[in-house]
Order: structure tokens, then C-alpha cells, then sequence
């Protein structure tokens, strides 16, 4: 017990007393430097100190006539012209900078109010200049790596189950995986239309990766975000989430992020390359009554095909055009339109875009701009339905001039649709139109030709409902798919509608679209053209009994060559469809075109049906080149190439010596193909090999040198088998002659 | 050649196989009835009636005399092959699973199924092959409960007294009946319920199905993996050809799903697969019902396949199966 009690006395207390000291404030936080104040004498001293102390306590601040100091100069009698406030904390001191900096005194006198603290640090400070560390340069991967591939191959996505897989596609033995990421949760994938970025959709936001090495590139925190659409030229990223944006207290703010401003917005336009959020906007119209909910349309915002303009419609009311990149709305006020239900710009073609080149080179050069021709202006297409005695109108409109350039009345329109093909050549107006009764719908094709003077209309008028249409790209021709079904427009389980698809061509002699063959009684309901033109597939998606694929050629009897330059001869007409092959992708729910218009990839995903999932690849005849089954598999998208780098010249000359450069492929396929069944059959053999030396070792093992046993009972067996054997034996042969 | 239906059951078959010389198939199903078929014609030679539930199981002996079977009415039942009489009963707690004979034909193993509150259990009996069969004893020689996941496929290795089992969570495993110990086991042989397992020829390896749409080769030694085929759906059964170097598997969606996908979905076919390449070579359609067995003749001359539906189906290969050399002559080992 003594030796405790001595212990007690000696206990350190160290820590505690550590633990529970006062600190004392000896800081100089509180403090200020007051500078500008008149320059006194002796007899002023009390009503500056008490003016001062009421400045202050205007301002909030309250300060006693004790806490100020000010410094005097005994030889002329009179003050420096500053003085020390002495605040009661750091917190006071920093509201009273805040408040009294700058303050204006008198007329003639300014408060300049400075920490005191600081006043000491600047004094100390280094006047030496030390040269700021620049930050290593590392230069950033080439986002178009991908085009530099020896082989010139493509590449795919595919989204199964969580995994992501990028993969190359090329001749057998080059097909291999490209990039297997470990991206975590989100809701799918989309390549940019350039195909320099791949997005994904996270809760936080999109991300965008891209790159050799797919490292992350941007990201845009838009929680919750549900669609994204990029721009034409990948300069900006418009994104959507069916939930309004919230910002949380204490959430990062700048540039980048979404501010109290954009609260209960849900589409965000940003900039992909800065990351910075452009504006928001929201999907809901004032005037809309909160019960309609409709159908939402996205994209809800549309580009101009060169990025400089970006536009949506407010139902009945306007097109709101907004400039990029200060989305600012263009001339300050909108397109006011009654009724107008929908628009769609016109997509630049490619000779639109080596105009605009020159345009901006002449520019950039000086004056000389004048003497090319300039380049055609953006142009939208919209519709506005019946009103009030008022009849149906298509209008192409100019912009920025806004101009009309051409109107069109329509008549018992029920619905417009506007397709453009892809260079902007042609613009058809689908329209449906119902009888005077009311019961029955038709359709006509108003088709502008928008390169011509005054943009000349055609009709093509058709009796049965037209389910899809689709331009070839870059050609004159195009596609539909029409119905006389009774079951069209209510679809049921099992029904599967018959459907009759069409071909039509410009005839350049009379300038209008003459039909050139018409496939009856298909069940096709998709249209998907190659990128490249002249080939096509008819599909039937989306349907449980029937998923044929027909590959059609469209100029199956003339080269390609004489298609581009030439006319096609009259006796002709329509006699170069022929059909390539048809393939069957049971439950198919996507049909895409591989960029060089050589592959076509089907897909069914498990978003639409859990039957069969998976995806296959065709070549451009119908012939299967892969097929993989996989449960739970999602997405299938190829990666989208940008527009070609070679100039016309060499464009040119690549087609005229297409045989020379078709014989080094011919030959690489040649080689390959040798390879591949060289390779297959080392294989083969070694696993014959490997499985035969198990074997042997296995038998060894169990029975020992002598080889496979029967089991003891066999062996009895053989023992009690009794063999019995029937002999023939001819003994002796006798002949005998009769004589009669 | 023409497949021969079978049309002998009214309800969904559980188990088929050949005898020793392949003259002979039975066939049991979920109807209570065992019936015993000639191969070559297809015509029913009888029945083995008794049974009062769904029959799980059956094996013949080499001699084609002793029929074991196993039943839902929680008995193991010895059958005279040729007269169709019962000869001996024994009862259990719960139903049996699963039968086998040794090579011997000395013994028979059976599972027993987990169930009201009894465990599964391996038991092995001695049959007295002396005099009509009748004189058999009650107990088994061997009794013991598995650990951990029950057992659901069973048969006798080459090595004495050791069982080759798989079971419900996917494990392939060796047992010592004498012991009931776990000689050797592979956990993740399969990732769902093992649905068959059938042995070659000189059971020196065996061949697995499982609901996780897996069949495997393992070596009956050490269980190693020696081959794995990957299928689409998930598997009832998988046998091996002898002669050629095939596998074949055979499964579907699960019974309860059946009504509401269409034929073509089931994935009802029976599957070929190479052994060694370990590449699909074929299909056989006809069945449409998931394949819940299938055997293939001693001989390799003809296959089996018994559906839900409750047909069997008895395929005999043409010529050209046997002239056929997909992969060119190369010489594989059965």
C-alpha cells in the first residue's frame, strides 16, 4: 500500500493540465490598421476618436474609444494620419475590414483598413523574386488514336451485365478486345458522333473517357442525368434527368458546376472541352398546365450542323434560337410562330462544309472574301398544323437572315414528319392526311429539292400509311415502308403487321422521284441504309415470331464508279435491285451499320426482352461472321469515324488505283487465311495431344502396365464361357448318274 | 434414321439407361411406372409396377438380372429384370434420389433426399446375388450423412468403397463409404445444383451437368477439371458417346417456365459437343419439353433422350455419324 500512496503524490499531471489550460489570445487576428484618418492635433483628438468609434458601429461593428491607439508625433504635435483598432475577435476584425475598407471618411479622407497582421507579413516579405515553378508538361494522349490503326479497323462496344468491353473488328485473327474498363455503375454507354469520346452515364454525372489508354477526359456533374445528346461537331453536351436540379448546401461551386441559379431546370448545356456548364434550361413551359404530361422529345435541343447555333421549340408558341458558346438567344428575341409543332435544321452536306472553309480562310486572309461562292446558309424546316381556316404550312426558313425561303400549304394534315437527307440535298415532308371524314389516313411525300432556284415541291402521293422512311445517304434514292394492315396502330402480342417496302429515284429528266420496286408482303419494319449508300437492310425488329434480315444491293448491275459519274440508262430502271441474302437474329432489337458500310450489327438487349440476348455481325451480303449468345447483354454501338482526312485529289486517286491497293488486301487475305487454319490446327493437335497423354497416364494409374481391366466378374465370366461350335464337314460327295 | 418416340409415359421422365449390351433401355418417370423397352424397335417388353410416387432413379447390372429403383414413396426397390416381380423393398425416411451399382454389381449405392427435418444420406447395400434375389439384409452396410450441401448424383469410382458425388451448391466430391469421410472434393466444379453425372467407360472420368449451364469432364481420381463445355442454358443431363469423341448435353429452362416461352426459347435441343475441342458440332431437335436425361448406347450406336414432355426419343446413328470426321482423321482416346 505505501508504494501506491507514494505513487499518488507523484503522478504527472502533465496532460491534463495541458488538456485544460487557457489559451490566450495573443494573436494579433484581432487587430487593425486604420489608414487615411485626418492628420490632427491635440485639440481634435476626442471628437475624431468618437466620430471614428460611430463609423464603425454604423457599420456594425462597435468599438469603445479604449480600444483605439493612435500613434503621435511629439515633435510637430500632431497624428501620423493612422491608427490600431483592437477588435474583440478575429470574426469582428474580419467584418469590420469588410465593412470600413474603402470606407469614405470626409470628403477628402478614404479609410483604408488593413490587418495588422498583415501589415507585418508584407513588411517581411521577400523582396527577391523567385522564378514560379512551371508545371511539367505532359502532353495528352491523341484522341483519334484509334484511326491510326495499321489495319484500319473499327471498333465496337458492348455493354453486358456490368462489364464494358471495347473491341477491335477486323479479319478473324485480328479481332481482339481493344479495352476491357472497370467502369462502375452506370446506366449505359454512347459514343460521341465523332467517335473521339465515349460517355457514360453515372448518378453523379457523365464522364467522358477516350484516348489509347480510355482515360477519363471530362466530366459534367449533372446528377441523376438519364439522356445526353453531343453536339454535331463535339464542341458541347446538352444532358437531361427527369428529376430537377437541387443544389445542396455547401455543394462546389465555379465554373463547372451547376449553381443555385439552374435550381429546378433539368436539361444543362455545357462545354466539352472547358467542362464549363453553359446554361440550363427547363423542360416544363410556363404556360402548360402542370396535369399534362407529355411525351418528351429529345433531342430537345437541336444543332445547327456547324455548332454555331442551338435551338428548341416551345410547342405552339416559338423556336428559340441561342448562339453558342454564349447561349445568349440570337437577336434577343425568339422565332414567334403560332402553332408550330415541330423543326429540323439542315444538315450540311460536304461540299456546304469545304465552302465554309473557304469562306473562313478567305476571311482570315483579308478582303479577297468575295469572289467564291459563298456558303449556303444554315436553313430549318418547320410545320405548323390546321388553325382557325388557317391551312397547314411547311416553311424553309433561312437563319441567321430568317428569311422564308419557301412555304408550303397543306391541306387535312393530321401529322408532318421532316426528313432530311443527309447532305442536304433533299427534304421530305411525310405528311399524313386523313379523308374528309376523318376515318381513314393516307399519306403524301412533299418533297423538296432544296438545291435548286426556288426549291421546287413534288408529290408523291401514296394510299396506305408509311411507318418509315429513310434517305440512302448521299444518294438521290430512298425507302419506305408502308401498311394496309388492319392491325396497324394496335399492337398486340403475336401480331406482327405486313408491311410493303418501296424504292424511289430521282429521274433527272423529269426531275421527279419515280418508284422503282416495290418488295410486297414483307413483314419488314425497319430501314437501315449503309452509311456508304447503295446497299440496305430490311429488318423486322422488335417482333417475337418473325426477325428476318434482307440484304439488298441497289446497283447490283453497274460499278459503283459509273453510279457516281454517269446517268443511269432508261431500259435499266430498277433492274440493279437485287436482293444479296437474308440471315435470321431471333428477337433482334437494334440494326446498325458499321462506319466503312461493310459489317452490320444486330443486337438484342436485355433492356427490351431477356430472350436470346446478344449480338451478331453480318457482312454486307448476309453472311455471318460472329455470333455471341449471352444473357444479360445490353448495348451494342460501333464507334463512329469522322469525316475522311484525305482531300478530293487524293480521294481521286485512291479510286483510280483501287486495284492496286485491292491487291495488297487480297493478299494479306490470302496470308491470313492460311495463318488462321495453320494456327487451328497446332491447336487442335496439341489438345488431341494433351487429352491422349491424360488418358494413358489415367489408365496407367488405375490398372497398372497391363491395360483396362473388366472388372473381377468379367473375368469370371470369361472363364465359365462355354464355347459350342457346329461343324459342317462334308464327308464324301457321291454322283450318281441315272440312265433310263 | 427416324428417331423412335417412345410414348410409354404419361408423365415427365426422370432417369433412362441402356443395359450392358444396349438390347435393353429403362426408363423410369414421374407416373410411378418403370418400363423396359427394346432398342432396336422401339417396342415395349414391360413394365416394373409397385411404385406408389415418382420414380427418381433406376440402374441395371451388368448381367441385366437385378433392376434397382428409387422413388419418391421413400423406397429402394430390387426388381428382377426378366420377370418384372419385386424381389426386395427397403424404406426410408424420405425419398431416394439417386441409385448405382458397383462395377461388380456387389453393391448399390442410393441418396436419400434432405427433408423433414432428416438429412440426406449415403447408404450402401450388399446385394446377394446367390439364389432368386429375395434373401437380401435390411441394414445397410454403409450409412453415413455428407457434410454440408446435400448430395444429388452418385456413383461408384474403380477404387473400392469410394463414391464420386455431386451436389446441390455445385461441389464435386470423393466419399470413403466406409468412413464417411471427404476424400477429395472441388468446390467450384459448378456454381448451381449438379444435375447428372454419368462415368466413362472404364470410369477413369466422368462427365458433369449442372444448372449453371456448365458440363465439365473430371478426372475420378483426383477430380481434377479436364474439360468444360459452356452452353446457354442450363443442363439436366450429360452422357458420353463411346467410339466418337463427343458429349452430349441436354437441358432447357426450367419446367415451371416452360408454358410461357415458346419452342424455340426452350432451347430443347440435344446438344453434341466435341470432348477434346471442346466446340459444339450439333444439334438434334424434337423434344418439346426440357431434356431431363439422355444415355447413349454401350456400343455408341444409338443415343436417348427423355423429356418433360414425357417422350423418349431413341435415335440411331446413320452411317454417315460414324463415317463423319469433322476435325479430320485424327486418332482421340475414348
Amino acid at each position: 500500500m505505501a508504494t501506491t500512496a507514494t505513487t499518488v503524490d507523484d503522478i504527472d499531471y502533465s496532460d491534463i493540465e495541458d488538456k485544460y489550460q487557457v489559451h490566450y489570445d495573443d494573436s494579433f487576428d484581432n487587430m487593425l490598421v486604420v489608414d487615411g484618418i485626418p492628420v490632427i492635433d491635440k485639440s481634435k483628438l476626442e471628437k475624431l476618436v468618437s466620430r471614428i468609434c460611430k463609423e464603425f458601429s454604423r457599420k456594425g461593428v462597435s468599438i469603445k474609444p479604449d480600444d483605439i491607439y493612435m500613434p503621435w508625433n511629439d515633435a510637430a504635435g500632431k497624428s501620423q494620419g493612422f491608427m490600431f483598432v483592437e477588435l474583440n475577435n478575429a470574426d469582428d476584425a474580419n467584418v469590420a475590414l469588410a465593412a470600413m475598407h474603402n470606407h469614405p471618411f470626409d470628403a477628402k479622407h478614404t479609410l483604408k483598413v488593413n490587418r495588422f497582421t498583415d501589415i507585418e507579413r508584407y513588411e517581411k516579405m521577400d523582396e527577391t523574386y523567385v522564378e514560379p515553378e512551371t508545371e511539367e508538361y505532359t502532353p495528352r494522349e491523341h484522341l483519334r488514336a484509334w484511326l491510326a490503326d495499321p489495319q484500319g479497323r473499327d471498333q465496337y462496344v458492348t455493354y453486358r451485365g456490368e462489364d464494358v468491353e471495347i473491341w477491335w473488328h477486323g479479319r478473324p485473327s485480328q479481332s481482339e478486345l481493344a479495352m476491357k474498363p472497370d467502369w462502375k455503375d452506370f446506366l449505359y454507354v454512347a459514343w460521341s458522333p465523332l467517335g473521339t469520346y465515349i460517355a457514360t452515364l453515372h448518378r453523379q454525372g457523365v464522364r467522358l473517357w477516350g484516348g489509347p489508354s480510355w482515360k477519363p477526359q471530362q466530366r459534367f456533374a449533372h446528377p441523376l442525368v438519364k439522356l445526353i445528346d453531343f453536339s454535331p461537331c463535339e464542341q458541347y453536351l446538352v444532358t437531361w434527368s427527369n428529376e430537377a436540379i437541387v443544389v445542396p448546401e455547401g455543394a462546389p461551386q465555379g465554373p463547372q458546376y451547376l449553381s443555385p441559379d439552374d435550381e429546378g431546370n433539368n436539361i444543362a448545356v455545357w462545354d466539352i472541352k472547358s467542362g464549363d456548364l453553359l446554361r440550363t434550361f427547363s423542360t416544363y413551359n410556363e404556360n402548360d398546365p402542370p396535369s399534362a404530361k407529355k411525351q418528351m422529345q429529345w433531342p430537345a435541343l437541336k444543332w445547327s450542323p456547324d455548332d454555331k447555333f442551338v435551338a428548341r421549340v416551345t410547342p405552339g408558341q416559338m423556336i428559340s434560337v441561342h448562339e453558342l458558346p454564349s447561349m445568349y438567344l440570337h437577336g434577343k428575341k425568339s422565332l414567334k410562330i403560332e402553332g408550330v409543332v415541330d423543326f429540323e435544321w439542315c444538315p450540311q452536306g460536304d461540299k456546304d462544309r469545304e465552302d465554309a472553309e473557304k469562306d473562313a480562310l478567305a476571311s482570315a486572309n483579308g478582303a479577297a472574301a468575295k469572289t467564291g461562292k459563298k456558303a449556303r446558309e444554315n436553313m430549318l424546316v418547320y410545320w405548323t398544323p390546321e388553325v382557325a381556316n388557317q391551312p397547314a404550312r411547311v416553311t424553309l426558313l433561312g437563319f441567321p437572315s430568317r428569311a422564308i425561303l419557301r412555304q408550303k400549304n397543306l391541306f387535312n394534315v393530321t401529322e408532318c414528319k421532316l426528313y432530311w437527307q443527309n447532305q442536304g440535298d433533299f427534304l421530305c415532308v411525310k405528311v399524313d392526311r386523313h379523308t374528309k371524314t376523318k376515318k381513314s389516313i393516307f399519306c403524301n411525300l412533299e418533297i423538296f429539292r432544296v438545291r435548286e432556284k426556288d426549291y421546287p415541291v413534288e408529290v408523291v402521293e401514296l394510299k396506305d400509311t408509311v411507318t418509315d422512311f429513310s434517305w440512302e445517304p448521299k444518294g438521290e434514292r430512298f425507302a419506305i415502308v408502308s401498311s394496309n394492315d388492319p392491325n396497324l396502330g394496335n399492337p398486340g402480342p403475336g401480331i406482327t403487321i405486313k408491311t410493303d417496302v418501296s424504292f424511289y429515284q430521282l429521274e433527272h429528266g423529269k426531275n421527279d422521284f419515280k418508284l422503282l420496286r416495290t418488295l410486297p408482303s414483307r413483314t419488314s419494319n425497319a430501314i437501315r441504309w449503309s452509311p456508304r449508300g447503295r446497299h440496305v437492310v430490311l429488318a423486322t425488329v422488335g417482333s417475337s415470331s418473325k426477325s428476318e434480315l434482307e440484304f439488298w444491293d441497289l446497283d447490283f448491275n453497274n460499278e459503283d464508279a459509273n453510279r457516281r459519274e454517269g446517268q443511269v440508262s432508261k431500259e435499266e430502271w430498277g433492274s440493279g435491285i437485287q436482293l444479296l441474302g437474308t440471315a435470321d437474329h431471333y428477337a433482334l432489337t437494334d440494326v446498325e451499320w458499321d462506319p466503312s458500310g461493310r459489317y452490320l450489327a444486330t443486337s438484342a438487349s436485355s433492356w427490351t426482352h431477356t430472350l436470346e440476348n446478344g449480338y451478331a455481325i453480318w457482312d454486307f451480303r448476309g453472311q455471318e461472321i460472329t455470333k455471341q449468345i449471352q444473357d444479360r447483354f445490353k448495348q451494342f454501338i460501333w464507334r463512329p469515324r469522322p469525316r475522311t482526312l484525305l482531300t478530293k485529289d487524293q480521294q481521286r486517286h485512291v479510286r483510280k488505283n483501287l486495284k492496286e491497293y485491292s491487291r495488297t488486301f487480297d493478299e494479306d487475305d490470302a496470308a491470313e487465311e492460311s495463318n488462321v487454319s495453320a494456327e487451328l490446327i497446332a491447336l487442335r493437335k496439341r489438345l488431341v495431344d494433351e487429352w491422349n497423354a491424360w488418358r494413358v497416364r489415367s489408365r496407367a494409374e488405375f490398372f497398372g502396365e497391363g491395360g483396362p481391366r473388366n472388372g473381377k466378374r468379367a473375368e469370371a465370366k470369361a472363364e465359365k464361357e462355354e464355347i459350342e461350335v457346329w461343324i459342317d464337314e462334308v464327308i464324301d460327295q457321291i454322283e450318281e448318274e441315272i440312265v433310263e | 434414321m427416324r428417331p423412335i418416340l417412345l410414348q410409354g409415359h404419361e408423365r415427365s421422365l426422370t432417369q433412362i439407361k441402356f443395359n450392358a449390351e444396349g438390347d435393353l433401355l429403362f426408363s423410369c418417370s414421374k407416373d410411378h411406372v418403370i418400363n423396359v423397352w427394346y432398342t432396336h424397335n422401339g417396342e415395349r417388353l414391360g413394365t416394373y409396377d409397385g411404385n406408389n410416387g415418382t420414380v427418381w432413379t433406376v440402374d441395371v447390372d451388368s448381367e441385366s438380372r437385378f433392376l434397382v429403383s428409387g422413388a419418391a414413396d421413400n423406397t429402394l426397390r430390387l426388381w428382377s429384370v426378366a420377370t418384372g416381380k419385386c424381389l426386395y423393398m427397403w424404406e426410408f425416411p424420405t425419398a431416394v434420389k439417386r441409385v448405382a451399382f458397383n462395377e461388380d454389381d456387389t453393391k448399390v449405392v442410393c441418396i436419400t433426399e434432405q427433408r423433414m427435418g432428416h438429412q440426406c444420406a449415403i447408404r450402401v447395400f450388399n446385394i446377394n446375388r446367390e439364389g432368386d434375389g429375395t434373401d437380401q439384409s435390411e441394414e445397410p452396410l454403409y450409412f453415413f450423412n455428407p457434410i454440408g450441401s446435400k448430395a444429388t448424383v452418385c456413383a461408384f469410382t474403380l477404387t473400392p468403397n469410394v463414391v464420386i458425388t455431386g451436389h446441390e451448391s455445385g461441389k464435386v466430391a470423393l466419399f470413403n463409404v466406409k468412413t464417411g469421410e471427404e476424400i477429395e472434393n472441388n468446390e467450384r466444379a459448378h456454381s448451381d445444383v449438379v444435375t447428372d453425372l454419368q462415368l466413362s467407360k472404364d470410369r477413369t472420368y466422368c462427365v458433369t451437368s449442372s444448372k449453371d449451364k456448365i458440363a465439365r469432364i473430371h478426372d475420378t481420381k483426383n477430380l481434377m477439371i479436364i474439360k468444360t463445355y459452356t452452353t446457354e442454358t442450363p443442363l439436366n443431363s450429360a452422357a458420353l458417346t463411346p467410339t466418337k469423341p463427343y458429349v452430349l448435353l441436354g437441358g432447357g429452362q426450367d419446367a415451371m417456365k416452360v408454358t410461357t416461352t415458346s419452342l424455340r426459347q426452350g432451347k430443347f435441343e440435344t446438344r453434341f459437343w466435341h470432348k477434346v475441342y471442346e466446340e459444339e458440332v450439333g444439334r438434334v431437335k424434337g423434344h418439346f419439353g426440357p431434356i431431363n436425361t439422355i444415355a447413349v448406347h454401350p456400343a455408341g450406336t444409338c443415343y436417348a433422350s427423355g423429356g418433360e414432355d414425357g417422350f423418349i426419343r431413341v435415335h440411331h446413328f446413320d452411317d454417315s455419324y460414324f463415317k463423319a470426321q469433322p476435325y479430320g482423321a485424327v486418332d482421340i482416346e475414348d
